[in-house]
């Protein structure tokens, strides 16, 4: 699909021309592309998936099938804070199903879902690889670790 | 057992101020391995690392000279090295202190790695979450690049060698080699057919090697000091060096500790290093090697920590993600949570990893909740048959083998949860 006007900035393009001579196939950048995209826009709308497969010279369902396989890419809008808990077996042993729960307590909602004012976004995560710190969570590109719920209401209260 | 202190490579660096080159030469004889690699044939670095005993820290546990060695010498199109950098095994959390405290160490293993292969290329495949690891490598790669350790004409030697920081984006499966070499073309992480097996066709087709991080780290002090010295780190023959055990769950100390391989029972790393269970609970299960690792229970801990060791009773060291489980927690839900994780993670393309893995979940979910019949525990043990050996790459097996132990060794837990109708704990 052909766009007149470009809706990822310039740096969006800066950044993808510096990458390029790093790779010997212009599709390789497809994930690094989403991830910049991402960084940009804070989701990844349809018309930014396309711009990505017109700019890599790809069928846009290319790029959405790519972009779908993998769970950081959010294909619909998210909270300004994503919180993505650990629950697996390190963080569940060290107590990670209380501070979801008190999270979804606090903010009425359940796993998967943005809280109406768009503030939260709360997320059931796989291993963070911070297993000897658990419990842990990222939140945005942020991990916080080592948590129970007085560190965790503590990391609520310092958020805008 | 002695609690004197061994020789460790890494642990004692894992500081934030180590991560800079000028640290790195300064107090840890940064890239004389490299140098040393130049003045040697690229056979002989092979040659070298295969004397050093040193096996693959990612999972498989393969010597890592024998698989640089299949690389072909003369090849028309390049070659690459790539770091499998996609730490995600659940328990596992070493590659991750290396990277963002000792990432020249992981530079230098590289270069060594790709002139040893001929490879003028490579990439660090590094897991989406770990963002702040992936600028921290970035700014050493730029450190490098500055210093003439990566570019053209290394340090005058004639070598080039190009490295990129890929970062992935949330795919468990991209830690499988394959997987991972598609995720980096830039298409979705499915695990490919084998063969060709990547040293013949890998990376955008060229033969291309995949190490893990510990693994490439290990390689500047086997040119440093030479493979027999780092042989003789290990305790048993064909284990060279040390290891970094990542020890969690319910002990009083968890974090990871770096031994010699083979060189410490699973009992010695829970209570003389790791402190005992917390709590000083009773010891009820461990998962030895990350959640791919079949359970062992409370007495079977007298193992060696070491791939045969516990390959021979069943399990594996994998990653060596030491995962303790105390009495506290029941076994069945533990055992749920991980089939739920190997669910979610199938890529889907092999029909018994897809519906095997939702099934054994459904199942296991159904008798946590007391809703179980007597007939379940076989019907585990038959899904779980059904898969194994029946996939194109391992996770899989690395699915259907927890299972089918969790159920055989801790069959009147699941007995008691189908029994009495509801989960006891």
């Amino acid at each position: 699909m052909k766009q007149d006007k470009k809706l990822l900035s310039q740096k969006f393009y800066d950044a993808m021309k510096k990458l390029e001579p790093r790779y010997p196939k212009k599709v390789a950048l497809l994930l690094p592309a989403l991830h910049e995209a991402q960084q940009e826009r804070g989701w990844l709308p349809p018309e930014i998936l396309d711009e990505i497969a017109s700019y890599l010279e790809i069928h846009p369902a290319q790029v959405r099938e790519v972009a779908s396989f993998y769970t950081m890419y959010d294909l619909e809008p998210v909270g300004k804070y994503h919180f993505k808990f650990c629950t697996n077996i390190a963080c569940a042993l060290r107590g990670a199903d209380a501070l979801l729960e008190h999270c979804q307590k606090k903010w009425g909602i359940v796993c998967g879902e943005t809280t109406s004012d768009q503030r939260f976004t709360l997320r059931e995560e796989e291993c963070l690889g911070a297993c000897g710190t658990a419990p842990a969570l990222m939140m945005n590109q942020q991990y916080y670790e080592g948590l129970d719920i007085a560190k965790l209401d503590a990391l609520l209260e310092s958020l805008e | 057992m002695s609690s004197e202190k061994s020789t460790t490579l890494f642990i004692q660096h894992f500081q934030p101020e180590c991560r800079f080159l000028h640290y790195y030469l300064k107090e840890m004889e940064g890239y004389q391995g490299l140098k040393k690699a130049f003045g040697m044939s690229p056979s002989e670095v092979i040659e070298e690392v295969k004397s050093s005993q040193l096996r693959g820290r990612g999972g498989a546990g393969f010597p890592t000279g024998m698989k640089w060695g299949f690389i072909p010498k003369q090849s028309s199109v390049p070659k690459y090295l790539v770091c499998n950098a996609d730490e995600s095994e659940p328990g596992t959390f070493k590659d991750r202190d290396l990277m963002r405290y000792t990432p020249h160490l992981l530079l230098e293993g590289m270069l060594i790695g790709a002139y040893a292969i001929g490879a003028r290329s490579g990439y660090i495949y590094i897991r989406g979450e770990y963002a702040r690891e992936a600028v921290l490598l970035q700014e050493a790669i730029e450190e490098a690049y500055a210093a003439r350790y990566l570019g053209s004409n290394i340090q005058g030697s004639g070598f080039d060698f190009e490295l990129t920081v890929h970062r992935g984006a949330g795919a468990y499966i991209c830690g499988e080699e394959t997987a991972l070499l598609n995720s980096l073309e830039g298409k979705r992480g499915e695990p490919r057919v084998k063969p060709p097996f990547p040293a013949q066709a890998g990376a955008f087709g060229g033969p291309t090697i995949v190490n893990n991080v510990e693994t490439l780290a290990c390689v500047p002090f086997i040119l440093r000091r030479g493979g027999p010295w780092f042989a003789q780190l290990g305790k048993l023959e064909k284990s060279g060096g040390t290891r970094l055990f990542c020890l969690s769950g319910h002990v009083k100390k968890p974090g990871l500790y770096e031994l010699p391989a083979a060189g410490v029972t699973l009992r010695e790393l829970i209570y003389t290093y790791g402190g005992g269970i917390l709590n000083d609970r009773k010891l009820k299960a461990v998962i030895p090697g990350g959640s791919s690792a079949p359970v062992l229970t409370a007495e079977e801990i007298d193992v060696v920590l070491d791939v045969e060791p516990l390959m021979k009773i069943g399990s594996m060291l994998g990653s060596a993600g030491v995962v303790v489980v105390s009495e506290d927690y029941c076994v069945v839900k533990l055992i749920q949570r991980i089939a739920k994780f190997y669910a979610h993670e199938s890529c889907g393309q092999c029909t018994p990893c897809r519906e095997g893995c939702r099934w054994m979940e459904e199942v296991l979910e159904r008798i946590e909740h007391g809703k179980g019949r007597t007939q379940d525990l076989n019907l585990l043990l038959q899904i779980a048959d059904n898969i194994q050996g029946k996939t194109l790459c391992a996770l899989g097996d690395a699915a259907a083998g927890p299972v089918a132990s969790f159920v055989k060794k801790f069959q009147s837990d699941f007995e008691a949860h189908i029994r009495g109708g509801k989960c006891p704990n």
